[in-house]
């Protein structure tokens, strides 16, 4: 028996008309309902755009192909039958990241909570950027040490503390502990400490 | 991870132990299988029986906490039986080094003990070395102070018996799975362990993974196909996360963070390790000119020669601080910071003791929080038991890109470096994270150029130049990483080669300690170079037939898939195993065929070098003198436990760790309030605090709320049904929960008296899905592991009660007495 990858079947059936005789493929028709869900979805995709990305749960490494439709819209999320380690395959974690892209509950303002204020405000990013900005410039001023106790210089900002984040790409991190060591900051911790 | 997860499947023996991989790595299981269906045996030990168990040959049950009790029990076997690999013991480890007489374990205590302090001075653990500075052995082991005879004398106390005592599991079930996996010893049988945060969120957590790295250099199980020691890490990228330095104690690349008593750059490079054994790499001797190149990727042309190329700009920590998480909340609590991150995080739920985590966010004057979904962090005034008017904290709530909507790379526990595409844009206003920093801090910059203040240089020297065409540029980074050449350099020193100012480095080795070199993380050099972004590479090439696959993604360092490889070939550089040749010297071309050798140097033969080119001493440590609580594994109970003496010594808990005595912080132990064993993990259709996975209608369908799950017998004994609302509590707060009584909880006869376990997942809050509970943090203890001062969520003591809205029964109750 010819054995064809998903993505050679997925191609030879998207030409073949439905009421082709599969048998004549070598292929075990007891699959005939999961062909039928895969061509569901191969049509959900037809013109789609495929970008590979990695999976965004645990640590195995997992490849996903997010399908997007011409407006850019993600469509579909599926596994990547090329990546080495997954092989096509996701748990139902990773079978679900088409719902990130497309939730209704994903945070889309800028939210402000004032002191003593029990709701959330709408606010800019402009404004944000600028207020945290002097937040931070007058946390950082106050607390600022240039000698510790033993009169050694130290140099740093002991008033603000960072948590976060093993959710970011590498250059992400990178780009954020430069920027809190470039403020002063020590304390800086992130989920692999817990 | 040593090794990596398609590497399972070259394994003869794998362990799972401290993790339950079929549920949380579930695809990665895939390997395992493979490993089986060519005959390989799978061990699960575990607290409780999963779905990994179903799948096991051998399952056994241990006392949540007890894992070095187990492991030593393992040592001991090893020894007893002569399963060690005498080759690999003798050339490849310390266990031949001599230790000095002042080394001494008496009790539970090792020698330089100081309870007041609570710490070790470990100098009396040291090794000893010959007039010329070499490391004194003896290669016939028969000398009573080698490492061979301290490790069988120490381990000697763990027999069958006493192990059985300590962890429940029965005699028959340690014997099972001793012998099955000792059979790794062999040169031609590989063995592997996968564990998680079963081993490290101990007060144990170090040495349990120490006990067992201690087994795989007795059965010559390190740099192998098949081999290592995995940690199968919970998020995507929290491998990338700790190289990149995002912890208070290493700066990118695992360089000790600056500290106050090492003022100076010099003072810096005189921390490197050194040895004054010529055969012996110490690759670690390179440090300085890894810390001078990332000098550079922080200040560019701004770091010269003349100021110590801005080492004075990094802040330093104090000579013996511990800036820690544990400790960070701790001083949050106490009311030390007035401004606070909590990027990508959810710390309101993750944190141990999340209810003084809680509290102490209410201690800030600020709080940035930058998430996909609402969370209990950015949202906790309005949690449960907050009054909003009285709480002072501003906190700006950032919406941010998800993983699919944005461009970088992500490391995963095998090292692989792979690169995400961007597939979408985010929705409405949410921005990705890299952006959101960038601009942010082009803001602090521009407020201290108008307003200025305290030591500015380090604000205004950064460079802070990673857009094209006035956008954000994810790859500017990625090459920062890798590092350049900041000046033509003529006649490299490595190579004599020529290279041009502005070149991207081929990799690590170039780099120099002058300034002429940049690298933003000394371990990513060779990811992103003049020949490309080489995380992003797709070709499945695969000439071992290990299934390394070289040309897929980028590993680091330098693209080796399985480091440590030189320990798997014997001293003439032939495999040691020929059914798995990793590497292969070619003597008459002089060079190494295979996967990346750990260095282009000849095989150890008489010249060469040793394999462990990482220690200073060139060999793996089974005696290890470099941490805090000792240089052998030794089982003490969890800080709560549910017996009064620790039935190894006299030391109760870990000496070494630190106990927090504030309000939020108290602890019981035999106390019969809560009697029982308690224990947190996660399920297959959530993640972490599930601040992604909740927000998932699939999935929170899959599994909507908290639950407790119990044995059948303890559900007996408190009247609780499966499907009951119960009520689970500690020293530190209540939780409500459905019960789930199962099979596949068991009670454990521990010290001749039963102990019950109960256990809970840590996925769900407050704030999303309306019924689904809060989280299981709320109960865990503020405790650490001295090493890493990872808490101890995996041992813990609670009650549980049945929850009805009957009013309870006065005391005395039914025959029961409930």
């Amino acid at each position: 028996m010819k054995v064809l990858t998903r993505r050679e079947f997925l191609k030879f059936s998207g030409i073949t008309a439905a009421g082709l005789a599969f048998s004549q493929l070598g292929f075990d028709l007891t699959a005939a309902r999961t062909y039928a869900a895969e061509l569901r979805t191969e049509l959900r995709i037809k013109g789609a755009k495929e970008t590979p990305t990695i999976c965004c749960f645990c640590s195995v490494g997992c490849g996903i192909l997010v399908s997007t439709d011409l407006k850019g819209k993600v469509i579909n999320a599926e596994g990547d039958p090329d990546h080495p380690i997954s092989e096509g395959a996701l748990c139902p974690k990773g079978g679900s990241t088409y719902q990130i892209a497309i939730n209704d509950n994903r945070l889309k303002k800028v939210l402000y909570r004032a002191p003593k204020s029990d709701k959330w405000k709408e606010v800019s990013w402009d404004w944000a950027f600028n207020k945290i900005a002097a937040n931070i410039k007058k946390s950082r001023d106050k607390s600022f040490m240039e000698k510790n106790a033993d009169g050694k210089v130290v140099n740093r900002t002991n008033g603000i503390a960072s948590v976060g984040s093993a959710a970011l790409d590498n250059e992400e991190c990178w780009l954020y502990q430069k920027m809190l060591r470039s403020l002063g900051l020590v304390y800086i911790e992130h989920q692999a400490r817990i | 991870m040593t090794n990596h997860y398609i590497d399972f499947r070259n394994a003869d023996v794998i362990l799972n132990m401290g993790s339950n991989v079929a549920e949380n790595h579930p695809v990665s299981f895939k390997w395992i299988q493979a490993a089986r269906d060519k005959g390989a045996t799978f061990i699960h030990v575990d607290p409780r029986f999963t779905r990994t168990s179903a799948k096991a040959d051998i399952f056994a049950r241990l006392r949540s906490g007890t894992d070095i009790a187990f492991l030593g029990g393992m040592i001991k076997y090893i020894l007893d039986n002569n399963l060690y690999d005498e080759f690999y013991l003798k050339n490849y480890t310390n266990a031949s080094f001599i230790a000095t007489p002042k080394y001494n374990f008496d009790d539970g205590l090792f020698s330089g003990y100081d309870p007041n302090k609570r710490s070790y001075d470990a100098s009396t653990w040291a090794l000893e070395k010959d007039d010329k500075g070499i490391p004194k052995r003896d290669m016939t082991l028969q000398d009573p102070r080698c490492v061979y005879q301290l490790l069988k004398k120490h381990y000697s106390r763990y027999t069958l018996e006493k192990v059985t005592a300590i962890t429940g599991t029965p005699q028959g079930d340690l014997e099972m799975v001793y012998k099955a996996y000792c059979a790794t010893g062999a040169a031609d049988k590989a063995g592997t362990v996968l564990y998680a945060m079963g081993w490290t969120q101990h007060t144990v957590g170090v040495q349990n993974i120490r006990a067992m790295s201690i087994i795989q250099e007795l059965l010559g199980n390190m740099g192998i196909a098949g081999g290592g020691i995995n940690a199968l890490r919970g998020e995507s990228n929290v491998q990338g996360s700790t190289d990149q330095g995002l912890l208070f104690h290493i700066l990118p690349g695992y360089l000790p963070a600056p500290r106050a008593q090492w003022p100076a750059r010099e003072d810096y490079n005189k921390t490197s390790p050194a040895t004054k054994d010529s055969r012996s790499v110490n690759w670690w001797k390179n440090r300085p000119k890894y810390l001078t190149s990332i000098l550079k990727s922080f200040y560019g042309d701004k770091a010269t020669k003349d100021n110590d190329f801005g080492y004075a700009w990094l802040p330093k920590l104090d000579t013996t601080q511990d800036a820690s998480w544990l400790n960070l909340f701790d001083q949050m609590y106490k009311g030390a910071f007035t401004g606070f991150f909590a990027w990508g995080m959810n710390p309101a739920c993750s944190s141990a003791n999340a209810g003084k985590v809680r509290q102490a966010l209410t201690k800030l004057d600020w709080m940035v929080n930058v998430n996909v979904f609402d969370n209990e962090t950015g949202s906790f005034w309005k949690g449960p038991g907050m009054d909003p008017k009285k709480i002072k904290t501003e906190v700006f709530m950032l919406p941010c890109a998800a993983f699919l909507e944005k461009e970088g790379s992500i490391s995963n526990s095998g090292r692989w470096m792979q690169w995400r595409w961007k597939a979408t844009n985010p929705p409405g206003a949410a921005r990705p994270d890299g952006e959101i920093m960038y601009d942010l801090f082009k803001k602090v910059r521009a407020l201290y150029k108008k307003e200025n203040g305290p030591f500015t240089d380090p604000i205004f020297n950064m460079k802070w130049d990673y857009e094209t065409d006035g956008k954000f540029d994810i790859h500017k980074i990625a090459k920062e990483i890798n590092g350049y050449f900041l000046e033509d350099i003529p006649e490299h020193p490595v190579d004599k080669k020529a290279y041009k100012k502005g070149a991207l480095v081929p990799s690590f080795v170039f780099l120099l300690d002058d300034g002429r070199t940049s690298c933003g993380n000394w371990i990513y050099s060779a990811s992103y170079t003049e020949a490309g972004n080489m995380a992003a590479r797709r070709k499945k090439t695969d000439a071992t037939g290990l299934g390394l696959y070289p040309e897929w993604s980028w590993a680091w360092p330098v693209n080796r898939r399985i480091i440590y490889n030189r320990a798997s070939v014997d001293l003439e550089g032939k495999p040691r195993d020929t059914k798995r040749q990793l590497l292969k010297w070619d003597a008459e071309n002089k060079k190494w065929a295979g996967d990346i050798p750990d260095g282009p140097a000849p095989p150890m033969g008489t010249e060469g070098v040793y394999p462990f080119i990482m220690k200073p001493d060139g060999v793996a440590s089974i005696f290890g003198p470099g941490l805090k609580d000792g240089p052998f594994p030794e089982h003490y109970e969890p800080l709560e436990c549910p017996i009064e003496k620790n039935l190894m010594s006299n030391q109760r808990i870990n000496p070494a760790v630190k106990i927090f005595e504030g309000a939020a912080d108290s602890f019981a132990t035999c106390d019969p309030r809560y009697p029982f064993v308690c224990t947190t993990y996660r399920v297959t259709e959530h993640w972490q605090t599930g601040v992604l996975t909740r927000w998932l209608p699939w999935l929170t369908e899959a599994e909507p709320q908290m639950f407790c799950e119990l044995s059948q017998e303890l559900g007996k004994l408190r009247g609780i049904e499966n499907g009951d609302k119960v009520l689970v509590e500690t020293q530190r707060g209540k939780l409500e929960a459905t019960a789930i009584v199962t099979l596949r909880l068991k009670p454990f006869i521990i010290a001749a008296q039963t102990v019950h376990l109960i256990g809970l997942p840590w996925h769900f809050g407050w704030i999303y899905p309306k019924d689904g509970g809060d989280s299981a943090n709320l109960l865990t203890p503020t405790i650490g592991d001295p090493n890493t001062m990872i808490p101890e969520s995996k041992a813990f003591m609670a009650n549980v009660v049945k929850l009805t809205k009957e009013p309870a029964k006065p005391k005395g109750g039914d025959k029961h007495g409930r």
